[in-house]
């Protein structure tokens, strides 16, 4: 391309397509570090592309309908056998554990956001922000000191479930708080100019308005919860048949098992792990894709 | 209030009073005022926001609350329906009173004031719910005994928003132009039945059109609701309102802290024509603010 023949329009008007040495040396600095951006971008992607490829690739191959539906095998080291009972116990104290974390999460949440003029407004949601921070581990003695010895429960469902709620308890209200301030405060302003005594602004506007956003956040700390491995470790103890007992049994979960078998130096229970690890991660996968498309239908739907 | 006959021979009373234009020689017909504010300061911490005013709302009548930016005419809107509560560190000192009973009273539950004195805010704000359920919501909480429907009905009516969605009530009011979400918020203020209705300068956020029919309906409403509004639209004011409150914002010093003033308050007609007072005078002629 000829600059100097495009440059020659009539009437001295100078072509838009004519370019500087300054600025043809600006768009060679932007597109090295667009190129060198692009790079950093592909070299977080690599550990994430390795994990889902080898979980993938090792894990896809021993997973069948029996797998999903039967006890594992009497001994670790027979082929065959399934992770039905982890992923019943997954399931069951995750359930359990948002039925404690979830609710009380919302509270919590309605209270920082809607009730800030309380002087406790500031402590709760420092010990909130501390409590997100706390290894998980600690949570693990923790419930086991109180909920497993003190309280004499034992190992079981009840005891897991209560450790994955408080893991989970941070991350619902720091979700829900946000979601409630994205409220806008002219509906708040349109509730209290009809009438409306607090209680009622928060059940009939705040929370309905919100409901989408707390249903994403609840499902991300489902995903989190459901992938937890410490707390669970004296708290659930693990199992290798299906326990439907809310106490007194110790109750399994994936990642139990998966722990359990994967450090066994044979090849069946190491294989039977990599499944376990691929059931874990889909259901987790499944479970933020799940808050993803919540989050995107109820933008779609309410808040404007 | 009374029936028509007495309403026009409370305007007739009223109408000399507003010639004398003399507080105390009106206090024996309070009834016939809606609002008496008096000599009201409102701080917000220990800044005096708005400070000595004294203003009498008449009823069935348009009264404009008129001024530049920050001259604390919202504020005085906002303490008639108690508003200003729900800001921690407001305080109102000074008496208003409502029907001749103290608004601050510590008897008065501030929720039974705003049911009674509805508002209309700047930003049309409509809840994220269908167009029936933002008319109906009111309603259904206070728990009324008339027909939903109807009570719907007759509200979007009045608010002559009706033909325009009567086709579409289950939609999201969030789907409809900007106008009729504000046509909808003064219809949802309706269906509670409000003795007052406070607007916060509800055309702002509006095109002329939207604005015209907006202004259009005031002038229906006049006839059931005593209305203030708050606005920045020296023609709006000059065009809806019966009675019109100039405001100012009074400087101190070099910090930019501003305290509202009420300058003048009069007849609409007066106020644009013949202003008593110069600062007046220079605002409505676009000399100053």
């Amino acid at each position: 391309m000829s600059e100097t023949a495009l440059g020659q329009v009539s009437g001295g008007h100078r072509s838009l397509l004519l370019r500087s040495e300054r600025a043809s040396r600006r768009a060679r600095v932007d597109a090295f570090w667009r190129a060198v951006l692009l790079l950093t971008v592909v070299v977080a992607l690599i550990p994430l592309a390795a994990i889902l490829g080898v979980t993938i690739y090792r894990g896809a191959g021993a997973i069948n309908l029996g797998f999903l539906i039967e006890n594992p095998p009497f001994s670790p080291g027979q082929e065959g056998g399934g992770y039905a009972p982890a992923i019943f116990g997954s399931i069951y104290m995750t359930g359990l554990a948002i039925l404690m974390a979830v609710p009380l999460g919302i509270l919590a949440a309605v209270f920082l956001v809607e009730y800030k003029r309380s002087r406790l407004a500031g402590p709760v949601r420092f010990f909130t922000d501390v409590m997100t921070g706390v290894p998980s581990v600690f949570v693990g003695l923790f419930i086991f000191s109180s909920l497993v010895v003190d309280a004499d429960l034992f190992f079981g469902t009840v005891p897991g479930a209560a450790a994955l709620a408080v893991l989970m308890l941070p991350i619902m209200v720091r979700s829900a708080e946000e979601v409630l301030r994205l409220v806008p405060q002219d509906l708040r302003n349109g509730a209290f100019g009809l009438g409306l005594r607090r209680w009622q602004m928060i059940t009939r506007v705040v929370l309905p308005a919100a409901a989408p956003g707390l249903a994403t956040g609840s499902m991300l700390a489902v995903a989190r919860g459901m992938g937890e491995t410490a707390p669970l470790l004296f708290t659930a103890l693990g199992a290798r048949q299906i326990v439907t007992s809310l106490t007194g049994t110790p109750q399994g979960a994936l990642p139990l098992q998966v722990l359990d078998e994967g450090r066994q130096a044979l090849p069946a229970a190491i294989e039977r792990a990599w499944a376990g690890s691929l059931t874990l991660m889909a259901i987790v996968l499944l479970f933020t894709f799940a808050a993803r498309f919540v989050a995107r239908r109820g933008n779609a739907t309410s808040l404007s | 209030m009374g029936t028509l006959e007495t309403d026009t021979e409370v305007r007739r009373d009223l109408e000399m009073h507003i010639k004398t234009r003399d507080h105390e020689s009106a206090s024996a017909d309070a009834h016939d005022f809606v609002f008496r504010i008096d000599d009201v300061s409102v701080f917000y911490d220990r800044f005096r926001a708005v400070r000595d005013v004294t203003l009498d709302i008449h009823s069935r009548q348009i009264t404009a609350l008129i001024g530049p930016s920050g001259c604390g005419k919202t504020t005085v809107l906002r303490c008639l329906n108690r508003m200003n509560d729900l800001i921690e560190t407001a305080r109102v000192e000074g008496r208003i009173s409502y029907h001749g009973e103290d608004l601050y009273d510590k008897q008065v539950d501030p929720v039974e004031v705003r049911r009674r004195i509805g508002m209309v805010f700047q930003k049309p704000n409509p809840f994220p719910k269908s167009i029936y359920d933002n008319v109906a919501f009111g309603p259904k909480i206070i728990g009324t005994k008339e027909n939903l429907d109807e009570l719907v009905e007759r509200s979007l009516q009045h608010a002559a928003l009706w033909d325009e969605v009567k086709d579409r009530l289950k939609d999201s009011a969030m789907g409809l132009s900007g106008g009729q979400q504000q046509r909808l918020c003064i219809a949802r203020c309706l269906a509670v039945s409000p003795d007052v209705i406070l607007m916060d300068e509800p055309c702002s956020a509006l095109d002329p059109i939207a604005t015209g029919r907006i202004e259009d309906l005031m002038g229906e409403l006049k006839s059931e609701y005593t209305i203030v509004i708050v606005t920045h639209n020296m023609q709006q004011a000059a065009r809806v309102s019966d009675r019109t409150a100039f405001f100012t914002a009074e400087v101190h010093g070099d910090q930019d802290r501003r305290t509202g003033v009420l300058i003048e308050y009069d007849k609409t007609e007066r106020i644009f024509t013949s202003p008593a007072d110069e600062r007046t005078e220079n605002y409505v002629t676009g000399r100053f603010g």
